[in-house]
């Protein structure tokens, strides 16, 4: 649909979709929000800035008068774990978990599983090495979930400071070597180095981490020659990715993108009474 | 008031005593043990028959927080000792983090004056190591002793240069004043929200290693141990601190320790689903740690059961889960969550008694612990078989932050007395 000329149906005419977000997006805020508008919802946007938020009102006050508004969804991004379980406890209405601190981001995972399949055919049996700061990371945890429960093998590699405790438990592969982890992928999921974490010594430096953990053309010869590179954005352009890299013919990154807006009108479809 | 109680079974760890015997009570306090005593004296004595039931020292909560001055509205000293006699509870000792900081005298002064008010417990203030709990200097531990506070403590804000807490055991040991150490390293629990492990890194939570407990567990330990002092270990939640204080008593060195019922009940496992009730400091651990935990309470090397209570208003836990203070109410449920202790066949009775009465009286050097002619009136009758259910509604404390909500228990006490004053009963029939 998202090619049409004209695009937008009336399907979701009359619903009420609110996007709260408490933290800083503008790929995932912007997905939401078109596909709402492209299904004819009503979408608002309120981020933590411009809301009552600053004014010191608690999420359970914000999430009550949202509630007393009658929207059908409440999407909602925010950087403490759990926020979503909580609002979801207090509201009638459906929530969407749109990234919550370093628990989950579920439709992330969701748009990452579409593309790979699109591109391969299927999940079950491929080999997925995800790199980068898995503790810190909501989207390693939701492909993690998805990715086993559809049957693919998950390999994770960082430096042992941006590993979680007890990751092995969750059925995945650790290596503390980019290299290692790489071998023999079908897809390489880089992640976001968030450069505030220097000042939490989990790395020394920029330098030190690109070169040791950038994705670049002599490393990813040792993926599969057919391998998918991801990224849920946004890039930093020669920290965990070479710039020709994510330019080049291996990158699927933009269709992550176009992919995220189809899985969210899914979902805000799903979820506002239509049937699959 | 006079009393006679008869056909209890009486549970003395102080005088190794475990048998059905009678009590004779006159003028606040024990007069006689014995089988088969008859009312005597001129004034006569009201009977009480109690077969089937347990009696204990009065329990002796060595850890908790009673928030007045400054958070009445999470607890006063007034519901706090209400909430402390229904859990069977004679005396408790109350933690210096209210507002201001109980770091001198007026503070300390307050505290007993208005637990004398209420007197419903014996309540025993516990003094700051450190002016305003800055860490920075020591607060005046000779004039808080003679104001009536019975410890020092850095509970909630930990000492954490190594000089200050030398010169702390020093001054203290020196006045006999124990010292409970809050041992938390600050630079690795930072940011923490809850026990760093598969749960945390499953619910995306910053975690608290328990290296951050175990390295000043380690410290304290070894500054006891060079300067010839005593250290007692507050709220022991991992099995590497249970391990360094076993092996340090085992050297000679004079730790003592303590832990919290949630802490041999509860896992990390517990929070999935965020319940913001079982967000404590230290943070619930792994199952590995439960396990040491209950070996040290059986094997001696965790001398005493204290509640940690930690009263908070629903203001401070209904936020986001990194939000929401962190603590967890106890006076009411530390008794039942014990008891299963017992009925788990990690502790006896007599065992049981010693570590929330006994022990505790020894380790603040308090009166109490013992039922032993001439000591005070002070004692916990429970019902072993006794059903009940955690409501929110019946709960004394004025907060209601507790994870065991709902939860049925077998075992309860029935009635505290403390001083021969009927202080909580709940005795079908009885009328006090």
């Amino acid at each position: 649909m998202s090619t049409r000329e004209i695009k937008k149906v009336p399907t979701l005419r009359g619903k009420t979709i609110v996007n709260l977000f408490y933290e800083a997006s503008t790929r995932t805020r912007t997905s939401f929000e078109i596909a709402g508008k492209r299904l004819s919802a009503d979408t608002i946007n309120i981020s933590a800035a411009t809301s009552s938020v600053v004014k010191g009102e608690t999420l359970i006050d914000t999430a009550r008068n949202l509630e007393a508004m009658n929207p059908d969804v409440i999407v909602i991004r925010h950087s403490a774990a759990g926020a979503p379980h909580l609002l979801a406890g207090l509201v009638k209405q459906s929530v969407i978990n749109a990234g919550d601190g370093a628990h989950e981001h579920p439709t992330q995972a969701l748009l990452d599983m579409m593309t790979i399949r699109a591109k391969k055919g299927r999940l079950e049996g491929l080999q997925i090495a995800i790199i980068g700061d898995i503790a810190h990371s909501r989207v390693a945890r939701s492909n993690i979930y998805g990715l086993k429960r559809m049957g693919a093998r998950v390999t994770v590699a960082g430096p042992a400071t941006m590993m979680p405790r007890d990751i092995e438990q969750l059925g995945v592969e650790a290596h503390s070597s980019m290299e290692e982890a790489l071998v023999g992928a079908d897809v390489v999921m880089m992640l976001r180095i968030q450069i505030e974490r220097q000042h939490q010594n989990i790395f020394p430096s920029l330098r030190e981490y690109a070169q040791h953990f950038c994705l670049n053309r002599k490393n990813i010869a040792r993926a599969q020659p057919d391998v998918l590179v991801m990224h849920p954005g946004p890039i930093n352009r020669g920290v965990e990715i070479a710039p020709d890299i994510a330019d080049g013919p291996f990158s699927v990154i933009l269709d992550q993108v176009t992919n995220g807006v189809a899985v969210r009108m899914a979902l805000l479809y799903l979820l506002t009474g239509g049937n699959a | 008031m006079n009393w006679l109680i008869k056909g209890a079974r009486v549970i003395d760890p102080s005088r190794n005593l475990d048998a059905h015997e009678d009590i004779a009570i006159a003028d606040g306090k024990i007069v006689k043990v014995a089988r088969r005593l008859t009312p005597a004296g001129k004034k006569g004595a009201t009977v009480l028959e109690l077969p089937g039931l347990v009696i204990f020292p009065g329990l002796i909560d060595m850890h908790t927080h009673l928030r007045e001055p400054g958070y009445e509205y999470k607890e006063t000293i007034a519901t706090g000792s209400e909430a402390a006699a229904a859990g069977g509870f004679t005396a408790v000792a109350c933690m210096p983090n209210t507002n201001p900081v109980n770091d001198n005298r007026s503070v300390t002064e307050f505290i007993l004056r208005k637990a004398g008010e209420k007197n419903l417990v014996h309540v025993y203030p516990v003094a700051a190591i450190t002016m305003n709990s800055q860490g920075k200097s020591l607060a005046e531990f000779w004039d808080l002793k003679e104001a009536g506070a019975r410890a020092l403590s850095d509970d909630g804000r930990p000492v954490m240069d190594s000089a200050i807490m030398r010169r702390a055991l020093e001054y203290a040991y020196s006045l006999g004043l124990p010292v409970i150490s809050h041992c938390e390293d600050l630079s690795l629990s930072a940011g923490g929200a809850m026990h760093e492990g598969l749960a945390a890194t499953e619910l995306g939570l910053p975690g608290i290693p328990g290296a951050a407990e175990e390295v000043m567990v380690s410290r304290d330990i070894l500054l006891a141990e060079y300067t010839r002092t005593a250290v007692h270990i507050a709220h022991v939640s991992t099995a590497g601190s249970v391990r360094l204080i076993r092996d340090a008593k085992a050297r000679g060195v004079r730790v003592t320790a303590e832990t919290a019922p949630h802490y041999f009940t509860l896992t990390d496992g517990f929070l999935y689903g965020y319940d913001v009730n079982a967000k404590v400091n230290p943070p619930l651990r792994g199952e590995e740690d439960i396990a040491a935990i209950r070996e040290g309470l059986r094997d001696g090397t965790i001398d005493a059961i204290a509640s940690d209570h930690a009263p908070h208003a629903v203001t401070d836990k209904e936020v986001e889960f990194e939000y929401a203070a962190s603590g967890m109410i106890g006076l009411e449920t530390s008794l039942a969550l014990s008891l299963a202790l017992v009925a788990d066949g990690i502790l006896s009775l007599s065992e049981l008694a010693d570590k929330m009465s006994t022990r505790p009286a020894a380790i603040l050097g308090v009166p109490g612990g013992t039922l032993a002619p001439g000591a005070p009136a002070d004692l916990t009758v429970i019902d072993l078989q006794r059903p009940w259910t955690v409501n929110r509604d019946e709960l004394r404390s004025r907060s209601r932050n507790t994870p065991f909500l709902g939860r049925q228990f077998t075992g309860k006490a029935v009635l505290t007395m403390k001083g021969g004053v009927v202080t909580y009963s709940d005795i079908p029939g009885s009328d006090f």
